[in-house]
């Protein structure tokens, strides 16, 4: 601590370059922050997964549907806990650009299956017994202002109605909260029989089924079997983990990760090089000031030491305070209005962001603080 | 001399050279000299004469090619460079040409620098400080950065860093080759003052014979050897 004065003055010495050079790396960690709240964003459900949580599509397309009957099929297969299915609605809220996902489903199955979802008991009753009855996640109620007892009108784009209308009334008798950060509050769920028994065609048919295994380390050869049992027949499935289905469906898009990881390391390399540059400059301008510190009694670790600490208290110092910003900013919410329903930071990714300011500092720091600690007393002070 | 005990600095057959290239280039040749306690010593000598050198070699800044340099009966040459950094620390206080502040720093965070190294408490750092800086007369400008005092008190604040840690041996580096005469006599005074008043040992480089007069000893320094007397 007592040499804090020491380097935080070093830092005031040129303050218009250590400003810009602050600004970068703050920048820097702005972006770093947003890239991680959308890369939750994006993968939102990967991480909260069910191991123990199976997907079973058609083998051709997700968007190809599978008969309901298979579903008695599913529970009988060795190994298979419970097995629920689902199916996507596609309605139109008011326009098109306020998506949000829908779901018809078998309401108390569906509940036992996804313990993540928190409703209140009340609300759960009230479910059970509404035929149009549906439940929304927190977020999408929030954006929309949907309360319980609202009717909401959704503008079929796949099922019209057997009387040729496309619109859907459905009560709002629910909103669920996610048990944790990372669970996706953005979707609607309704009863699928209300959609069985409105819609003018595919009938006995569902979207997907969701299996749960007996044991998460046994969910492959469960998968086999699920795909064995409905093999040669005219819908064959293809059954995978959840996590990697949500991955698989993420990753259409490109492998978010290396997206993310590459552009963190092109604007990384380039603070390296810019933030390098400023502490070498720095310490080339104060040779003749190290060789005074060393002449006074510093050792060439003090010394060593001494610029080190200037390069993480700088990197730092733009670390935080781009991280800071980035969470403040998050805390907003999501800024694409509906594309990416869970968006924050984890705690992970601050923890990896400190890391990396720190590292960034170590990095920065090394040849000027190598050079400052070989530097030669009366050489350096020869330079005067 | 007295005896040995006298005998603050004593150096015996230093020789320094620099290679440059295949080439050795010889600044100092069998150097044989002491200093004894409380001495006020001016090395004189024309430039590239070695004077610096030697001052550095004492001051533990550099070490001989050859030869022994015994200070309060250490000897310094064998030192490493963490032991000698210690040494520097505890011993010897360094006096400037250019004054060598840090321009970043207040009069006083400049005086405190080599208490930094000390284990002494802030508050105890800050007593140090203020009684070096009083020392010298310059205990109401603590708060100025070295561009706002003159050459002259810039030197003084170099004096005060350099006493602040009460130390065996002061070594001076032309001190008042950067000042007007008025200034440099102030410097004098002052260096003269702390030989004096408080049993200072003092070695300094000069090539004034005004500076040099200030002085208890004069050893003359000539094309790296010691002469009774400077060759016209």
């Amino acid at each position: 601590m007592k040499y804090a004065p020491l380097v935080l003055s070093n830092l005031r010495r040129k303050r218009l370059r250590t400003a810009l050079t602050l600004l970068s790396i703050t920048v820097a960690f702005i972006l770093f922050g947003y890239l991680a709240a959308i890369r939750v964003g994006l993968g939102a459900g990967v991480q909260v997964a069910g191991a123990d949580r199976l997907f079973v599509r058609h083998r051709v397309s997700i968007a190809q549907p599978l008969p309901i009957s298979y579903l008695d099929r599913i529970k009988r297969v060795p190994g298979v806990r419970a097995a629920i299915h689902q199916s996507w609605f596609g309605g139109i809220y008011q326009e098109a650009k306020n998506f949000f996902p829908q779901m018809a489903v078998d309401p108390e199955p569906f509940l036992e299956m996804y313990p993540e979802f928190i409703l209140p008991e009340e609300q759960k009753l009230a479910w059970l017994r509404t035929r149009n009855g549906a439940i929304v996640g927190r977020s999408t109620a929030n954006r929309f202002g949907f309360k319980v007892g609202d009717h909401i009108p959704l503008q079929a784009t796949i099922w019209r109605r057997q009387d040729g209308g496309v619109m859907w009334d459905f009560e709002i008798v629910g909103i669920y909260d996610g048990a944790d950060r990372g669970t996706d509050t953005s979707q609607f769920f309704f009863w699928y029989e209300y959609l069985e028994e409105g819609r003018a065609f595919g009938k006995g048919l569902v979207g997907w089924y969701v299996v749960k295994v007996d044991n998460p380390e046994q969910a492959a050869e469960v998968a086999k079997l699920i795909d064995d049992e409905f093999l040669n027949s005219s819908d064959e499935v293809k059954a995978e983990t959840e996590r990697a289905f949500i991955s698989g469906w993420v990753n259409q898009i490109g492998d978010i990760g290396l997206i993310m990881r590459a552009i963190l390391t092109a604007v990384f390399f380039t603070i390296l090089l810019v933030a390098g540059n400023t502490i070498a400059q720095s310490v080339r301008e104060r040779t003749q000031e190290l060789g005074v510190l060393k002449a006074l009694g510093f050792t060439n670790r003090q010394v060593l030491f001494l610029v080190f600490a200037e390069s993480c208290m700088l990197s730092c110092l733009g670390g935080f305070l781009g991280l800071g910003i980035a969470l403040l900013l998050i805390s907003a919410g999501d800024p694409t209005g509906g594309a990416l329903p869970v968006f924050y930071v984890p705690a992970r990714d601050i923890v990896y962001g400190a890391c990396i300011s720190v590292g960034l500092g170590l990095v920065t720091g090394f040849f000027p603080a190598l050079r400052a600690m070989r530097l030669e007393i009366a050489e350096s002070l020869r330079q005067a | 001399m007295s005896g040995t005990d006298d005998v603050l600095v004593n150096i015996e057959g230093v020789t320094k050279y620099y290679r440059r290239g295949a080439e050795l280039v010889h600044v100092l040749e069998d150097i044989w000299f002491q200093v004894r306690r409380g001495e006020f010593l001016a090395l004189m000598g024309p430039s590239g004469s070695g004077k610096s050198t030697l001052l550095n070699l004492i001051g533990g800044l550099d070490r001989p090619s050859r030869g022994s340099i015994v200070v309060d009966g250490l000897r310094i040459d064998r030192l490493n460079e963490r032991e000698l950094a210690g040494w520097r620390a505890r011993h010897v206080g360094f006096v400037f040409q250019l004054y060598n502040l840090m321009p970043v720093l207040t009069a006083e965070r400049n005086v405190e620098l080599p208490l930094l190294l000390t284990p002494l408490t802030r508050t105890q750092r800050k007593r140090h400080v203020a009684a070096a800086l009083a020392a010298v007369g310059l205990l109401h400008r603590k708060k100025h950065f070295p561009r706002q005092l003159s050459g002259g008190e810039q030197q003084r604040v170099g004096i005060a860093r350099a006493i602040v840690t009460d130390p065996t041996l002061l070594l001076c580096d032309e001190p008042t080759g950067d000042l007007d005469r008025r200034s440099g006599d102030e410097i004098l005074d002052l260096l003269q003052l702390l030989n004096r008043e408080h049993g200072k040992t003092i070695i300094m480089v000069t090539h004034d014979p005004h500076a040099s007069a200030r002085a208890t000893r004069v050893v003359y320094l000539y094309k790296g050897q010691i002469v009774t007397e400077m060759p016209k």
